[in-house]
């Protein structure tokens, strides 16, 4: 994981963090509906290519960190009717997040 | 009474055929769609090269075919009776298949565990991502734009329509399987089947058990 070729991880299970509202056009993996929201750390699942550079043939190297972030789901649709304790796990790559109060 | 009019058996038949002709049906497979095109002159270009032989393409479409969600019930029924198993096919979903004889397949496998508190569903909402080296191909309904859409925003309606209904004292957790990994549902092992070997409690464990949107039921 310290490869040369992958950047470090910067967040640990537990950690609170938050996506970037950012709205780039191209390949993107990570889930509009996430875009902004706040969830926790479930746990690192590894570094991997950069999807959204190998999309358009490029290396995608340095490897991105990728986490599973745990949101819950009143966190993510406004008007969500379950219960307060429903949750949504997505994968998201390092470079979308940033820590959250 | 003249020759060409019959009352019965064989000319019956054939006077139907003559006067009843049915339209040709249409052929499903004539529509070449831009991905289509793109897709055969790909094939054909491998194959001109001698890149691939059609024999290797063909056998490897006949391998993804004959791939099924048994494999899948092998893992969950050996987890459900071997502890140790289970906590290996939680922790490193891979090494799991491995010791079970199956493929590591191609993606790291998160296995996620259903509990009293905790129901898991899972889904792709930007493709159709799924642990086909265990379950086969995915069904229709999972890579529909209804259910990638609907499952993350109302899982407990979507889950209520698959005639799973899911306590509110029960947390219901979505997996969207965005980027490399694969999910599978490890199911609750039902009531009623306390000494049962693993070969029957694996008929128990269905595909859609295995996606979260079902569970296991002794019928």
């Amino acid at each position: 994981m310290s490869s040369p070729e992958a950047v470090e991880p910067r967040f640990r299970p537990g950690d609170r963090v938050a996506v970037r509202a950012a709205y780039p056009p191209g390949h993107i993996r990570t889930p509009f509906y996430a875009r902004g929201k706040s969830g926790v750390v479930e746990r690192l699942c590894g570094a991997f290519p950069n999807p959204e550079e190998r999309a358009y043939a490029r290396s995608g190297l340095p490897r991105q960190p990728l986490y599973r972030v745990r949101f819950r789901q009143n966190d993510v649709w406004r008007d969500y009717s379950g219960p307060a304790n429903d949750t949504i796990d997505i994968e998201i790559y390092q470079h979308w997040l940033e820590a959250a109060p | 009474m003249t020759a060409d009019h019959h009352h019965g058996g064989e000319g019956a038949t054939r006077d139907h055929a003559a006067s009843h002709r049915h339209p040709a049906r249409s052929d499903l497979d004539d529509t070449l769609t831009h991905y289509r095109v793109m897709e055969i002159a790909l094939r054909e270009l491998l194959i001109d090269k001698g890149v691939l032989t059609a024999d290797e393409i063909r056998k490897r479409v006949e391998d993804m075919d004959n791939r099924s969600p048994v494999q899948g019930a092998r893992v969950v029924a050996r987890a459900w009776v071997d502890p140790e198993y289970k906590s290996l096919l939680l922790s490193d979903g891979g090494e799991a298949c491995v010791v079970a004889g199956l493929d590591r397949g191609p993606y790291k496998l998160v296995v996620v565990e259903n509990t009293p508190e905790t129901h898991n569903v899972i889904v792709c909402t930007l493709c159709s991502c799924y642990p086909r080296w265990l379950l086969g191909l995915p069904p229709d309904w999972y890579k529909s734009r209804a259910y990638r859409s609907r499952v993350v925003r109302e899982p407990r309606a979507v889950l209520r329509e698959f005639g799973t209904e899911v306590p509110d004292e029960v947390s219901v957790r979505v997996h969207d399987s965005t980027a490399d990994m694969r999910y599978l549902v490890l199911p609750r092992r039902p009531q009623g089947t306390e000494g049962w070997d693993e070969e029957r409690l694996a008929q128990l464990v269905t595909r859609d058990a295995m996606i979260g949107v079902s569970v296991p039921r002794v019928s």
